[in-house]
């Protein structure tokens, strides 16, 4: 049986405080929950604060570069599917510089399932504004405040049908672990919007403004209501529910090639007679 | 340039059917014996356009275009005004005898009696192959199995209009003589450039395969993709350039030979992918089909313009390997080359082609894929101890490349500087040892490098320099130049690095005269031969106009540069 100690513990490189420690411990808590050895199990991050996790547990792991941890986590799962495929990135990351492979993503709805520690602002490269930042949010960069309207990945998500769109809050460890082992478990893209404080460079959403309006979806809320759950999504102010807000049942990408019906790609032999019936071809 | 070779440009708009006849003649004339060699000349656009789709074929080996033309086919009026100055002594033109084109050199084709309006290009297939003194049965086998597709009726009609046209041409009296008989290319295939990289990846266990449609890579996703489910192989058409080559790592890196194919701009967009390959030391096959640039430029027009692009694409320092195919069998060849040094030295490898070169079909001998064995991804699972070190500091370099999930050892990779064990790490010795270990992969590159061809006199009045595609047109131009007496060699690359100065300085020092043959604007090879080996080619045969060079380019150039 897999515990979570089977993660192991790592000195990490984050701020005291910080949301990160907790999404680490629910990312390894879901894991062991799911019953996965570490070996089956493969992140793809890209770079910020929260791409370095994956260091900090026992896993397979690709860091990649900033916005494309997607693709690369598309590449290997085709190449493998035996692999659990978890992509642990940051807003910045995955909203911003890795927008077209988000949208891209959703659309496929391969078998990933997607962390996104999303802090409302960059960390790494010390506080500039993300995508999910709010409008006016002031920070050296953006003096005035930031002129664009936040990106709002989960409406994005349930608009686009994704085939798991869940909220969780990094103050609610026990509560997150279970929506990650949930998409884990869900086949098809799963999207875990993970809001997170970050004590350093955002002094708005703060772990008590969070504790203040995060509360759980009722038990009798419908996740196949697509029109509940797109109005679920833009509850924000004063209000912001957290859990899974929305799940279908859509093809996945995998079911579109009967090639991956076959077992692992990776595993495959090539046949050469194929290859000598090709070549033919050409005379 | 006396010759005994025969060139047919079929030229129209685009959606005449250009490419129809133009590919079901190849075939036809190579089925027959003949070396072929084609050009194709096309306008980016879907309709309308100026097209020309050229074919020389030949009794011996076609190795270069030529630009006099003996048979134009001209599937529009506007076909002959373009191109009646190049119609050879012997050459004339087949036009419409509706279109009261006046010329003596004309052969009018009733095809508006026959009612050919909407399979004119059937007929002229029917024309020319008559002309040519082929077989009507073989011509009429041939065009079936090129429209197997087609319901009954429709290939009947074809029929009986290629036969129409057939009989009727034969009854011509016309002064063309018929090409000797050959049996030169009887069993060979008829591939293009393009073609010849898919089934060298195809050969080399290639499983991942993506790519952003570009002119004029598409047709390898697009050969690749018609036999993924037989083959076993993923064919993703990704969202952009980024994503497909970070796909194509993804895929490397659990385990799957992998392969992008673009044109320069899409490759701009590529190019952090490529560095991030050569720090996670992920194997990465990286064809580039080049186009004129800058930007744009002329999207369906050829250049070798992109060589310093791809030698210096990628951020930081890292071993490559590029090569540059100049025949359809190098095409083949290299790319299983590629798939070869890209895994055992888990780099990002480079087939640069160009336009031209991806789209001319020529004959090739089939390929001997009995002996051809594919790559083996990663290390041996076994020999490994715990902890496993994905990046072991070691002699050559070169780390045990274990697969994530094939065993219970854990497999990191990062595209920050890392330790052995693939974490990330500031620690300033191990980033110097890191780069150090990743670089002593060049020594084992520069040891399996390709040398140039060098054919030819030894000590020549003239050594002419190419790489990739120009090959056959300066070897052609070289034969030339040896038949009126000259002293010529010929040092051709097909690999442009690693570049030893061993390897070729001897060379240039022993020609009077040297002149480099490239299809670009500045002369890159010849500033590359300098940096690497000091010696300087003053003297410069260029092409930029988007057209490839020929042997009669060639020929006008030296002219011009006193060689």
């Amino acid at each position: 049986m897999t515990t979570i100690d089977d993660y192991g513990n790592y000195e990490t490189a984050w701020c005291p405080g910080c949301g990160n420690f907790s999404i680490l411990k629910a990312v390894k808590q879901a894991l062991a929950d799911s019953g996965l050895a570490p070996h089956q199990v493969l992140i793809v991050s890209g770079i910020g604060q929260a791409a370095k996790a994956p260091h900090y547990l026992n896993a397979n792991v690709f860091n990649g570069l900033h916005g494309r941890s997607l693709p690369v986590a598309i590449g290997a799962k085709l190449m493998n599917s035996a692999l659990t495929v978890i992509v642990e990135s940051g807003d910045g990351c995955n909203y911003g510089e890795g927008g077209n492979h988000f949208l891209a993503a959703i659309r496929r709805n391969i078998d990933i399932t997607m962390v996104v520690h999303n802090n409302q602002v960059y960390g790494l490269t010390k506080g500039q504004a993300s995508p999910t930042s709010p409008e006016g949010f002031v920070t050296k960069t953006q003096p005035q405040g930031v002129a664009s309207s936040p990106f709002n990945p989960v409406t994005v998500g349930v608009a686009m049908k994704a085939g798991f769109v869940a909220r969780g809050f990094a103050g609610q460890v026990d509560h997150l672990a279970d929506l990650i082992r949930r998409g884990i478990a869900h086949r098809g893209l799963s999207l875990i919007d993970v809001l997170q404080p970050c004590v350093s460079f955002n002094k708005v959403n703060t772990f008590e403004w969070y504790q203040k309006r995060c509360y759980p979806l009722p038990d009798d809320y419908d996740v196949k209501d697509w029109e509940g759950a797109m109005k679920m999504t833009t509850q924000w102010e004063d209000k912001i529910p957290i859990g899974v807000i929305y799940q279908s049942d859509r093809k996945t990408y995998e079911d579109h090639f009967p090639l991956l019906k076959e077992g692992p790609l990776v595993d495959r032999e090539i046949d050469r007679a194929v290859i000598q019936q090709i070549m033919e071809g050409y005379r | 340039m006396a010759d005994s070779t025969i060139n047919i440009v079929i030229g129209g708009e685009a959606g005449q059917g250009l490419l129809t006849v133009g590919q079901i003649l190849v075939k036809c004339i190579a089925k027959s014996g003949y070396s072929i060699l084609v050009t194709q000349d096309s306008q980016s656009r879907i309709r309308g356009g100026h097209n020309t789709f050229t074919i020389r074929m030949g009794t011996q080996k076609v190795v270069a275009p030529k630009e006099a033309v003996d048979i134009l086919l001209a599937l529009n009026k506007e076909t002959v005004g373009l191109h009646k100055s190049d119609i050879s002594s012997r050459g004339f033109i087949i036009v419409d005898e509706g279109w009261g084109v006046d010329e003596n050199i004309c052969l009018k084709v009733p095809f508006g009696k026959w009612g050919a309006d909407g399979s004119m290009n059937i007929c002229a297939l029917g024309v020319v192959t008559a002309l040519l003194g082929l077989d009507r049965k073989l011509v009429l086998e041939t065009m079936n199995r090129f429209f197997g597709s087609l319901d009954e009726q429709r290939l009947q009609e074809n029929r009986a209009m290629l036969e129409l046209a057939f009989s009727w041409a034969q009854e011509q009296s016309i002064s063309f003589e018929e090409p000797t008989p050959s049996s030169y290319a009887l069993n060979h295939l008829v591939m293009n450039g393009n073609d010849a990289i898919a089934l060298g990846a195809l050969t080399s266990g290639l499983k991942f395969y993506s790519f952003y449609p570009m002119t004029p890579a598409t047709p390898i996703g697009v050969t690749l993709a018609g036999k993924a489910e037989e083959t076993g192989v993923i064919v993703e058409q990704a969202e952009d350039e980024i994503a497909a080559i970070n796909m194509a790592i993804g895929a490397s890196f659990a385990g799957g030979p992998s392969m992008v194919g673009t044109s320069g701009g899409g490759f701009a967009l590529m190019v952090e992918g490529v560095s991030l390959a050569a720090m996670t030391e992920t194997p990465i096959v990286i064809v580039m089909a080049q186009r004129p640039g800058p930007a744009t430029g002329l999207p369906t027009r050829t250049e070798q313009g992109d060589l310093e692009f791809v030698l210096h694409a990628g951020h930081g320092e890292f071993p490559r390997a590029v090569f540059a195919p100049g025949t359809i069998d190098e095409c083949f060849h290299l790319t299983r080359r590629a798939f070869d040094l890209a895994e055992r030295f888990q780099s990002p490898v480079f087939i640069l082609t160009d336009h031209f070169l991806s789209d001319s079909f020529r004959d090739t001998p089939p390929f001997d894929l009995s002996s051809l064995l594919p790559v083996t991804p990663g290390s041996d699972t076994e020999a490994q101890s715990s902890p496993y070190r994905r990046f072991a500091f070691t002699e050559n370099g070169v780390s045990p490349r274990l697969l994530p999930g094939s065993s219970k050892h854990l497999v990191v990779a990062d595209s920050d500087e890392h330790t052995e064990e693939g974490h990330i790490t500031e620690d300033l010795t191990i980033r110097k040892r890191m780069v150090d270990k990743r670089l002593r992969k060049q020594d084992g590159l520069i040891h399996e490098v390709l040398p140039p061809d060098v054919q030819g006199d030894k000590r020549p009045d003239l050594m002419l320099v190419s790489w990739g595609s120009t090959r056959g047109a300066v070897e052609e131009v070289a034969s030339h130049l040896r038949s009126e007496g000259e002293r010529i060699k010929t040092l051709h690359f097909s690999q442009l690095w690693p570049l030893v100065p061993d390897k070729v300085l001897d060379h240039f020092e022993s020609a009077r005269d040297v002149v480099c043959v490239e299809g670009n604007a500045t002369g890159q090879m010849a500033r590359l031969i300098r940096r690497e080996t000091g010696f300087h080619i003053e003297k410069r045969v260029l092409r930029y106009d988007g057209l490839p060079i020929t042997p009669e380019y060639i020929l006008r150039g030296l002219s011009v540069t006193g060689k």
